[in-house]
């Protein structure tokens, strides 16, 4: 049963758009889909290699940025940006992990964050180039989300089998024992300096594609949105640890997740408060419908809190926890 | 034929010399102690040949081969294993798993790797362990799990960091036939350690330091007779007594 699931889940996903024709819905489905692709990109940097990067932003606006201007200055389609935009955010990755890979845990962690507020104040600075804050519109290619959906489909489903297939590898070997001792992995012959830089490539080239995808998805990006800190970098931290840190199918569960509570409160709790304070006239409803859908971050904040508290290897890593409680309570039920 | 040299090796931490010109060659094939009291540099010494700590002055040679600047990855690549005095397993990781990453330092595919794992994890006698993880096993365990994980690499010199500490009488017997049986296969060992049981019994030359400088070598018996060296461990009265 448990080796069909994902077979199962892979033709539920198929068949998905053709049967249930909601556009909304749809929409959701494929913001999972670019967030199964970065999360597992962050989860083979921060997940299997132990280097926590708060700087994933970066490399997913480097690669809509790439999809963008080609576009927008070549009139090259910026389907094109689906190769390039993992190629130019690995360009990124490449000299920053040279240089700040000499720094371990935390100061690592805090060199990627600032990485991430380079990228993010060059994009608004270089108006020739990127037109700042005005950002950068391109034509979609279809009107329908049906391609769209397939497409991310595809990189979805792509980026956890590469990281599967990677982490099977010699290389998966070389970023788990990165991870567990960086001393003891030097003395068994592995250069954990380029190993740790391969990782991080990885990570770079699946955050760089799903970037393309976004602004050809979108249509639209400004530097705010694409290299914003807790929409971007933050969500992605958050993906791999509610989903499961280092586990293969702990960012697509995390995406999931992640995705449902952020358009929880984006909607207002699916339009609860509005509905509220059409109601019942009072102030406090009305002003807290019109803040709630800001409120997410705070959201994410409880959120994480409590997955570390209950479920410190997320819902993958702790799913026999979680479900095997949930079994025993009702097997004990049964017996008495 | 002398497979291992050191040459004036020099190591200065800020002002403290903490190995002070200190030369030694190790013969291929033969057990090589290094001994001295707690803090007198053994394992300095080993991190400066395993180059954790880059070297203040001095050389030293691996088959007549400069490996003074070598990266610490490289200098498993070349031939030297080694062992951690404070244990490092990879804690989440199964202990055949600890192995199959080590054995990919020479093994080119994961099948091959994992051929090399299984043999040198039964050759160290830890094969009805394979599928624990690493973090759980016990400390007499952990320190054969360090040196399967060093052999896995395929060296031919060994550093063992005080491998018999902490063991039990019965580990400890064990512990010396799996050393014997190492160099029995050909791999020189140069061995620090403080149980003299350990290091009388196996040790084919000993090479004993204090204070970062050399003070006896010879023979088990020679140096454990020198003066020097009944000072440096037990004080000046039972030199003279």
């Amino acid at each position: 049963m448990k080796k069909f699931l994902p077979l199962i889940l892979l033709i539920i996903l198929i068949i998905f758009p053709l049967v249930y024709k909601n556009a909304y819905y749809q929409h959701l489905m494929i913001l999972v889909f670019i967030w199964v692709a970065i999360g597992s990109g962050w989860n083979v940097i921060a997940g299997f290699t132990g280097q926590v990067s708060f700087g994933d932003a970066a490399f997913f606006g480097t690669g809509a940025y790439t999809a963008g201007l080609l576009a927008h200055h070549f009139q090259i389609s910026a389907w094109w940006g689906m190769a390039f935009g993992g190629i130019m955010a690995m360009a990124v990755a490449f000299p920053f992990g040279w240089i700040c890979f000499r720094l371990r845990g935390a100061y690592f962690a805090l060199a990627s964050l600032a990485l991430n507020e380079v990228c993010r104040h060059i994009a608004t600075i270089a108006e020739p180039l990127t037109q700042g804050m005005v950002g950068i519109l391109i034509m979609p290619s279809f009107l329908s989300k049906i391609p769209y959906y397939y497409i991310a489909l595809a990189i979805a489903i792509f980026s956890v089998v590469f990281v599967q297939i990677v982490m099977k590898s010699k290389w998966g070997y070389y970023f788990l024992s990165i991870r567990e001792d960086q001393d003891a992995a030097e003395s068994l012959g592995i250069d954990t300096h380029r190993y740790k830089m391969v990782s991080l490539n990885i990570a770079a080239f699946l955050t760089g594609m799903a970037g393309a995808l976004f602004m050809n998805y979108m249509g639209f990006i400004d530097p705010e949105v694409v290299f914003s800190l807790h929409d971007i970098s933050i969500m992605a931290i958050l993906v791999g640890i509610v989903g499961g840190v280092g586990t293969i199918y702990g960012p697509p569960v995390g995406a999931f997740v992640m995705v449902c509570v952020h358009e929880f409160f984006r909607t207002g709790f699916f339009g609860l408060f509005k509905g509220m304070a059409a109601l019942t006239g009072s102030d406090f409803l009305i002003v807290a419908a019109k803040y709630i859908s800001q409120a997410h971050v705070l959201g994410f904040g409880i959120l994480v809190v409590l997955v570390i508290l209950y479920l410190p290897n997320g819902i993958v890593g702790d799913w026999n926890k979680l479900f095997g409680r949930f079994f025993s309570i009702k097997k004990k039920e049964a017996a008495t | 034929m002398i497979l291992f040299e050191v040459k004036n090796l020099v190591k200065h931490f800020g002002g403290l010399a903490a190995v002070n010109n200190v030369s030694f060659q190790v013969e291929k094939g033969e057990i090589f102690g290094l001994i001295g009291p707690n803090g007198s540099g053994k394992t300095t010494i080993f991190n400066c040949i395993s180059s954790y700590y880059p070297v203040t002055g001095g050389n030293i040679l691996f088959k007549d081969q400069d490996i003074t600047s070598l990266k610490t990855n490289k200098i498993c690549k070349i031939g030297i294993g080694r062992t951690f005095q404070v244990v490092k397993p990879l804690g989440r990781l199964s202990v055949l798993d600890n192995v199959i990453a080590a054995a990919f330092s020479k093994a080119k595919t994961k099948h091959e790797a994992r051929d090399v794992a299984m043999e040198t994890l039964e050759f160290c006698g830890l094969l009805h362990r394979k599928e624990i993880i690493a973090r759980s096993l016990p400390i007499g365990e952990r320190k054969r799990l360090e040196i399967t994980r060093a052999m896995a690499t395929r060296p031919e010199l060994l550093l063992l960091d005080e491998t018999a500490a902490g063991l039990n009488p019965t580990e400890l017997d064990e512990a010396i036939d799996l050393i014997k049986k190492i160099r029995d296969k050909g791999v020189t060992i140069i061995i620090v350690e403080h149980i003299m049981k350990v290091i009388m019994t196996i040790s084919d030359r000993i090479h004993a330091i204090n204070f970062g400088q050399t003070i006896a070598q010879g023979v088990p018996k020679e140096v454990s007779n020198n003066k020097a060296v009944i000072e440096a461990y037990l004080g000046e009265e039972y030199a003279h007594g």
